[in-house]
């Protein structure tokens, strides 16, 4: 299993495609973090003064976590169609190479071969959120310094201290690694159907797009069905970045202001790896393979 | 006729007497006044430290520890202990001498109050710069001890804020233990779009919590080096 899993991380990385993916984050963070450095200050500006002119707030609030906060938000949302060209390729581009039937001819069953194809696929979705982390949080750190985190949601504001921040991000990249994960799974089941890469590929990335447009409107009619839509809970890796308060209103260091609703989104989408594997094992141990 | 005029020479009196009689009360009120700033006056220059506590509805934050350093006659800086703070727009940096010293006023007396279980003498400090960014001052303060209880200040630009005081150990430098500001605050809101979120968001009733106006910003001190001499580069 592991030789077979060597193999597949051998297949995946030895295809310049597969770095398109890292040069693109690699270039999309950059360019935030030029853009921050050199007019972060008007930006911040633009944000005190929804404060309406009653506060003050002094302190360096440019700072590395703040930075990678706005990055995560811009391109977590874009992550998911960087993860599909490699995913939705895993079983589909055998087949179009047409070294499917070869690779089963191989002393490892089906579910064995489909096992080690998710795992690689799982392990470069990981490895892009570790670049991902690389660029957004530590470069951040170093370029813009460290400080508390003070983030402006919609309807308040969170003021995080310096020492209380890290760790919430080790939290939100794991709970973003599930959500890729997710997404990964996805692009792989849909790659057991097709005889071409660029079928699933279009297909995932159609169903995200479809299924993130329909989870961010606020009509009634599809609010029943927002909490079974798997994209609905991948954005919640920000409840990381929220805290408690006291009945004075003193924010308590260390909490997480809806911890249940972290763990729930991250059970319904371990629950839909799970689903879409285990449908794409099954569905692959009964197809004939003919290419 | 002869009584008519009899009424309006008795009413012309009765003005007099009583604009005198204001008058009187007015610099009664400058004298109290000047006393408070006397024994305000000891304190040159002071170093103290404590804790910021911000309670505005909108705002999240934690208990901050946190430096003030002042030096007359207006020098005042509030240092976090790092970190970023939130304090009302002018109101903080009005410490005790700003809310004192204002030089051309006048001291009307506007009544008695018991501010804390104490009694106090109520002052409206009216600036006679008209160009004065605070354009009336409410103090209470505690004629016994000569210490303000309580201001409430109103300014051009910065809106109304109340400063209620506490004292302890350094009340005979007039120096507080804790100071509360109260102060409006403007509804805060950010496009969706804006922040990213596109959740369900609150519940109403979280949404009406938020509303609440009213901010305080609460200062604890716990120690004060009063005297020691502070360098000018701290304000800068």
């Amino acid at each position: 299993m592991w030789k077979l899993l060597q193999i597949e991380l051998y297949k995946i990385f030895r295809r310049p495609r597969t770095f398109i993916a890292f040069g693109t984050i690699a270039a999309l963070i950059i360019m935030v973090q030029v853009g921050l450095k050199v007019d972060g200050k008007s930006y911040v500006e633009f944000m005190i003064s929804t404060l309406g002119g009653s506060l003050d707030v002094d302190g360096n609030i440019m700072n590395g976590y703040l930075v990678c906060y706005v990055i995560l938000q811009m391109l977590l949302v874009n992550v998911p169609l960087l993860v599909t060209l490699i995913a939705a390729d895993m079983i589909s581009g055998e087949a179009n190479m047409g070294t499917l039937r070869l690779l089963l001819t191989k002393p490892y069953s089906r579910t064995q071969l489909m096992l080690a194809k998710f795992t690689a696929a799982t392990v470069y979705t990981l490895m892009l959120l570790v670049w991902l982390a690389f660029f957004a949080l530590l470069v951040s750190m170093l370029v813009f310094g460290t400080d508390d985190l003070f983030l402006f949601k919609s309807s308040y504001i969170v003021l995080i201290k310096e020492n209380d921040v890290f760790w919430r991000y080790c939290g939100a990249f794991c709970f973003a690694a599930i959500s890729m994960t997710t997404v990964a799974a996805l692009g792989f089941l849909l790659s057991v159907f097709a005889e071409n890469s660029i079928g699933p590929i279009v297909a995932t990335m159609s169903i995200i797009v479809f299924l993130t447009i329909l989870s961010t409107m606020n009509i009634p009619l599809y609010s029943a069905i927002k909490p079974y839509l798997f994209v609905t809970h991948m954005n919640n890796w920000k409840e990381f970045f929220d805290q408690k308060v006291t009945a004075a209103n003193e924010a308590i260091p260390g909490s997480i202001q809806n911890l249940p609703k972290i763990l729930h989104s991250a059970g319904v989408l371990l629950v839909h790896i799970v689903l879409f594997v285990g449908t794409a094992i099954f569905v692959f141990r009964k197809k004939d393979v003919l290419s | 006729m002869k009584y008519v005029m009899t009424m309006n020479k008795a009413f012309i009196v009765c003005i007099v007497f009583l604009s005198c009689a204001s008058l009187l009360q007015a610099q009664d009120m400058t004298a109290l006044v000047n006393k408070v700033k006397a024994k305000i006056d000891l304190v040159n220059d002071y170093t103290a430290d404590g804790n910021l506590k911000t309670d505005i509805a909108f705002i999240k934050a934690p208990l901050s520890k946190m430096k003030v350093y002042f030096k007359k006659p207006d020098k005042f800086r509030l240092k976090k202990d790092g970190g970023i703070s939130v304090l009302p727009k002018g109101g903080v940096s009005v410490n005790m001498n700003s809310m004192v010293l204002v030089n051309n006023f006048v001291a009307l007396a506007a009544g008695e109050a018991v501010v804390d279980g104490v009694n106090t003498k109520v002052v409206k400090l009216l600036p006679l710069n008209e160009n004065s960014e605070v354009v009336l001052s409410t103090l209470y303060i505690d004629e016994t001890n000569l210490l303000v209880k309580k201001s409430v200040t109103t300014t051009r630009e910065s809106g109304t804020y109340e400063i209620t005081l506490s004292y302890g150990k350094y009340a005979g430098y007039a120096l507080p233990d804790k100071v509360i500001f109260s102060f409006n605050t403007k509804d805060y809101k950010l496009p969706k779009g804006l922040t990213l979120e596109f959740d369900e968001g609150e519940k109403p009733t979280e949404l009406e919590k938020l509303k609440n106006k009213k901010g305080k910003v609460e200062i604890t001190y716990s120690s004060y080096s009063i005297n020691k001499g502070v360098d000018d580069s701290v304000f800068k």
